[in-house]
């Protein structure tokens, strides 16, 4: 008998067209998501953990998830990262219940089996019994027991972490043209202003593709538009990695030139009258040098780098079962900011977020999609801008990257 | 100064007088009446708990200008989409911590229940208000207002201020 197992997802339900056609029911089915923790986020791939910064000491934990998995962060004894999953080997109960703190041994409270920091099991509770009566069996090693651990990575000052073996190394997954992208940004040692944690209603692919997507962001989010901090007629483009998973797109403020297209549209984006009763929101410095005042860039599966403005963050894009999505964005500084430079990032801030004059629409989009497409799942999106294929390209008015997204998901899936 | 020294029932209930007119205006959908109830150099930020404990400045809104609350309102009007919602404020009562020339000192305990279109509701918001209140004759504002949410997650987007 045939194994429905062994058949590869995207071929069972990817229709004609390429990456220019998305099955809606990949937004909405539980065996689809159930595949994706084991074949996406449990595969070849990798995803940020945290910051280096965030464990500067020996003993420092904090705990994350890789997809819906738990895992743990740790700093050595011998200050090297380390994470593994947040699991206990004895009865699976999470071994550290807080966000994070210092430790030297993790013990699960369940029935106190301790870990090192680097994941190894060291002792179990009454292992020889008591009183010679009970206890594991004479044969039991605890040195042939571990938390499942994770090949970790820094890079840029970020922590990525992959659970597979088969995953190439992190540089070689992110790809040279786009690892430059990173090192433009998060080019000094960093400091961290805060966090925000956002919740979203609709499905963690929906989120990623709309970071990806260029061609939404002078349209869907007036305030961009009408301030010239992005338009499509801006200079500028995206860099889409061969593998089609990783992106990163740029623009530059100031230059863009008439731009009859937007006038003649009439689009609601397109507004000329818009201005600000206290301009000091918009006081940005071109920090990089390059003029680039909007840089988006993404790792496949679900790590964004965003640079608006002075405004820099990382977000780690979480599932929460088939319709919910956890965004975690930490917002940035560096380590060298004077206190008007880290006033100006502050302010900046308002520009993102959940809140983010910008960005505030990007929480409510997804559900959109979730809430229309419930009765749709045989039907597919169109994804034709720009063309069919998902090459780097000079301008913004394209989804390649969009595209880009599915060629890596259904190269996964489809294994 | 004693916390039985601050009961002064005239100041309590002239504060969280302030604090029911404020809550009325987000929850009536006045925005436009929102940012008179801040001095024009006022500070107002919607900070999670987690950052405000930890010494993290980074808000979620961070206004140092009544002009930032205008721009806010017209961004809310004009700009932003997010679907029709309104806000119900409960506020707990007012503890007075101090009160010099710098202005009154209260802390407030606030929920506010977020409710769309479709008659859902989400206690979306819980915290406190740290306020600093000053006036000038009988025109009590906020010189600085500090929204402080314990809930952590903030469902789908913050549009209308807390």
């Amino acid at each position: 008998m045939r194994d429905p197992a062994s058949e590869p997802i995207s071929d069972q339900i990817w229709p004609e067209g390429g990456n220019a056609r998305v099955p809606f029911r990949v937004y909405m089915d539980a065996e689809i998501h159930a595949e994706e923790q084991r074949r996406i986020f449990q595969g070849p791939t990798w995803h940020l953990l945290c910051l280096a910064i965030e464990l500067p000491a020996p003993g420092d934990y904090l705990t994350t998830f890789v997809g819906e998995t738990p895992v743990i962060v740790t700093r050595g004894e011998d200050r090297t990262l380390n994470a593994f999953e947040n699991r206990c080997v004895h009865k699976g109960a999470l071994v550290c219940l807080k966000d994070r703190g210092n430790a030297k041994v993790l013990s699960c409270v369940y029935h106190n089996w301790n870990y090192d920091l680097k994941g190894r099991l060291k002792s179990v509770a009454f292992q020889k019994g008591i009183k010679g009566q009970g206890g594991m069996p004479a044969d039991f090693r605890v040195d042939a027991h571990r938390l499942r651990p994770l090949r970790v990575a820094e890079l840029s000052g970020l922590v990525f972490g992959t659970f597979s073996a088969d995953a190439p190394a992190l540089e070689e997954f992110i790809g040279p043209e786009i690892i430059q992208r990173m090192a433009r940004v998060l080019n000094r040692p960093l400091r961290i202003l805060g966090r925000h944690t956002q919740y979203l209603n609709n499905n963690w692919k929906l989120y990623v593709e709309n970071v990806k997507d260029t061609y939404h962001a002078g349209l869907l989010h007036l305030f961009f538009a009408a301030f010239k901090l992005n338009r499509l007629a801006s200079e500028g483009g995206i860099i889409v990695s061969p593998s089609g998973g990783n992106h990163a797109s740029y623009s530059r403020r100031r230059t863009i030139h008439a731009n009859p297209e937007y006038d003649e549209a009439r689009l609601r984006a397109a507004r000329q009258d818009y201005t600000l009763a206290d301009p000091s929101l918009l006081d940005a410095t071109d920090e990089f040098g390059d003029g680039i005042n909007v840089q988006i860039l993404t790792v496949f599966p679900g790590f964004v780098l965003q640079q608006v403005e002075n405004s820099i963050a990382v977000r780690q894009v979480l599932p929460k079962g088939v319709g919910a999505t956890e965004l975690n964005w930490t917002v940035l500084g560096f380590a060298g900011d004077d206190a008007a430079m880290t006033r100006r990032r502050l302010k900046q801030a308002n520009l993102i977020g959940p809140a983010g004059y910008i960005s505030m629409e990007d929480g409510a989009v997804g559900g959109f999609v979730q809430r229309a497409t419930v009765g749709a799942g045989e039907h597919a999106a169109i994804v034709e801008m720009g063309g069919r294929g998902h090459e780097s390209q000079a301008t913004r008015a394209t989804e390649a990257s969009v595209r880009g997204f599915w060629q890596a998901w259904r190269t996964l899936m489809g294994r | 100064m004693t916390p039985d020294a601050l009961f002064e029932p005239e100041l309590q209930l002239r504060v969280q007088h302030l604090l029911a007119r404020y809550a009325d205006s987000l929850d009536a959908g006045r925005f436009e009446d929102w940012p008179a109830f801040f001095t024009e150099d006022c500070v107002y930020k919607i900070i999670s708990a987690e950052n405000y404990e930890r010494g993290l400045p980074l808000a979620v809104i961070d206004c140092d200008s009544r002009a930032m609350l205008e721009d806010r309102v017209r961004a809310l009007r004009e700009a932003n989409i997010y679907e029709a919602q309104r806000y119900r404020h409960i506020l707990s009562t007012t503890l007075i911590r101090g009160r010099g020339g710098a202005g009154v000192m209260a802390e407030t305990p606030y929920q506010v229940t977020r409710i769309m279109q479709d008659g859902s509701s989400l206690l979306f918001s819980l915290g406190r208000y740290l306020d600093r209140i000053v006036s000038a004759g009988d025109e009590w504002r906020f010189a600085e207002k500090l929204v402080v949410f314990d809930n952590k997650r903030i469902d789908t987007l913050l549009a209308i201020p807390l």
